[in-house]
């Protein structure tokens, strides 16, 4: 995994907090405005002045129930919808204020990866074609060396370089997420965003998937932002966490702190909604 | 207390394009009781959704059913005329599915799509129709039933929709309602909502239920007794607390290690990795003879590969399929 490797190492060695932030939001508005059937506009705001850092080689959490603008701001940091008005600081630049020419220089830099992986890779192609799309676009690479960094990024999500001819249909829920963990890697991104990325794999598998994207971080020294309702995994991921309701952060901090000593209402009711498990905790097995 | 459905020797199958058959469940028994709540647990490929959907024979047209028998109500439903099932599905035995946006109509108000369920099942005058939908509205949206009911799918949360569901399911007082990952699309608050109204209807109305999903969790508190499905067959099978607490079969124990826990605190800090079960559950990684766990278990012996262990009982409600348990 040379090619992986090289530009990330110097992060993953000095990741500290005196460096400078890979993502920097400031006060992020995201306004939608649509029509009724009788012509009223009516408004939504989706997203109500955001604002957090994340480090290189850090997690940040983020967490929240549906409709509270989780997705809204994951598209605004993919690029893939611009803000309404506010800041968004990838690298020193400020990514809202590029030319379109400027900020596709960055796309390959934040890659995305959705929660159903069966909707998000072309049924019709191999595993292989998915796999060199992006790689396609750069147009420096010959078809020979597509090919073996196709095989290389299998093997780095754990997947058997055996399977690039087949379609994506033949893989099981988590061989798949693991293909779109390897297509996002291809780029050499700085920040994946993993929206709900675990939350459609069983649990046996979510548990594979999350110990893959801790092996990313530590080897390659990889940022992520996950989106997630599930707080049980967002703690066990996270080194920050941030609450959203209705657009808003209304909590931020240390996810370990967070989940010990909720300091928001919504966070409290999210705690209270997750299931638990009854468990036997190993002292209570020995009294 | 005699069950109200029972489930005997259950064998469903698959015929793929070739003609091949590959079996989805391989032999599946178990008694539901009059007002209990069975959790059926499985992951991908463990035959759930198809025990859902094989109950009332709604198998897709390439599904099979090889052998078995289900009792309910003095008939063998695997065995029974269609009109006479037609009679029982949605009436006596109804199903809930997991996706509300796809099971609902998308140009019919949620009232309409309810009173077409009762009117399918019987022709009362059209003034009882429609209170008879108020009332089933009423039961699962306590406070803005009417505003509900006036309104089309895409007006509606997932919640909500998913509630439509439920009174469609409940509308005609079935004894048995099958719920394949009802919340499964829905945030973790919604989820612990629609599992209360669940609680509220059986408390109600005595009624019995088989709550299949891929999420222990969610069955702690909420189900009396859990079922774990792992290739097609049940590898455990106890009262809710005792399989949730102390799980016995080797694949119960690490299914549930890997599942992280709110207060689980890291060690010294530091992010600890998650204990998972190596490999996946895909009917076509299974064995094709022994223990279906056997290449996946960390506890196996040479005997698990030879032959398929049987259900051992370690207690009277509490069995279990691992030959670490035949003596």
């Amino acid at each position: 995994m040379w090619f992986l490797v090289s530009s990330m190492k110097v992060e993953a060695s000095a990741c500290g907090q005196n460096m400078q932030p890979l993502l920097k939001v400031e006060n992020l508005v995201k306004r939608y405005a649509r029509r009724s059937l009788v012509g009223a506009r009516e408004e939504l705001l989706a997203l109500d002045g955001v604002s957090f850092t994340i480090f290189p080689g850090t997690t940040l959490a983020v967490v929240g129930e549906s409709g509270s603008g989780k997705s809204t701001l994951a598209s605004c940091l993919a690029c893939l919808e611009s803000p309404t008005t506010g800041n968004i600081w990838f690298e020193g630049k400020d990514i809202v204020k590029l030319e379109e020419r400027a900020r596709r220089q960055v796309r390959p830099k934040i890659q995305l990866i959705f929660q159903d992986p069966a909707s998000s890779l072309n049924p019709r192609w191999s595993v292989l074609d998915i796999l060199i799309e992006p790689l396609i676009l750069e147009s420096k690479f010959t078809r020979e060396e597509m090919k073996q960094r196709a095989s290389s990024l299998l093997e780095r999500v754990g997947l058997s370089p055996d399977i690039v001819e087949r379609p994506p249909s033949e893989l099981s829920g988590g061989q798949r997420q693991r293909l779109a963990i390897a297509r996002a890697l291809a780029l050499e991104p700085k920040l994946l965003i993993l929206d709900e990325a675990l939350s459609a794999l069983d649990c046996s598998v979510q548990a594979q998937i999350a110990n893959l994207l801790m092996d990313l971080q530590s080897s390659l020294g990889m940022t992520y932002l996950f989106i997630t309702h599930d707080l049980a995994m967002a703690g066990h991921l996270a080194d920050d966490l941030a609450v959203m309701n209705r657009g808003r952060i209304v909590e931020q901090g240390p996810a370990e702190e967070i989940l010990k000593q909720p300091g928001h209402e919504t966070t409290r009711q999210l705690l209270a909604a997750v299931p638990r498990m009854i468990r036997a905790l190993p002292e209570l097995e020995q009294q | 207390m005699t069950s109200v459905l029972e489930i005997q020797d259950l064998q469903v199958s698959y015929r793929s394009r070739g003609g091949a058959l590959s079996p989805a469940l391989a032999g599946v028994s178990f008694g539901l009781m009059p007002g209990e709540i069975m959790g059926v647990l499985g992951e991908s490929g463990s035959g759930k959704s198809t025990l859902a959907v094989s109950v009332v024979r709604l198998l897709p047209g390439n599904g099979e059913i090889i052998r078995g028998a289900v009792h309910f109500e003095g008939k063998d439903l695997l065995r029974a005329r269609p009109d006479e099932l037609q009679q029982i599905r949605g009436r006596r035995i109804s199903l809930i599915f997991q996706e509300p946006s796809l099971a609902l109509h998308p140009t019919m108000r949620a009232g309409e799509q309810v009173r077409q369920v009762l009117a399918a099942h019987g022709s009362p005058g059209k003034s009882t129709l429609s209170e008879r939908t108020r009332q089933v509205l009423a039961e699962v949206f306590p406070e803005e039933a009417d505003r509900i009911r006036r309104s089309y799918p895409h007006q509606l949360s997932g919640g909500q929709r998913q509630r439509v569901l439920i009174a469609q399911a409940m509308a005609c007082g079935p004894s048995v309602v099958i719920a394949d990952e009802p919340t499964a699309s829905l945030d973790a608050a919604t989820q612990m909502e629609i599992l209360a109204v669940f609680r509220t209807l059986r408390e109600r109305g005595g009624l019995a239920m088989i709550f299949i999903t891929h999420n222990p969790a969610l069955l702690s508190g909420f189900a009396d007794r859990v079922l774990i499905l792992y290739g097609g067959r049940v590898v455990e099978c106890g009262p809710a607390e005792a399989v949730l607490a102390s799980p016995r079969h080797p694949y119960t124990k690490a299914l549930f290690e890997s599942i992280p826990a709110v207060s689980e605190g890291r060690a010294n800090g530091r992010k600890t990795k998650l204990p998972v079960i190596l490999g996946d559950s895909s009917r076509s990684s299974l064995p094709r003879r022994g223990c279906p766990f056997e290449p996946r278990c960390t506890e196996k012996m040479n005997i698990c590969r030879e032959r398929e262990p049987a259900l051992v009982n370690l207690s009277e409600f509490h069995v279990v399929s691992c030959f670490k348990y035949e003596s």
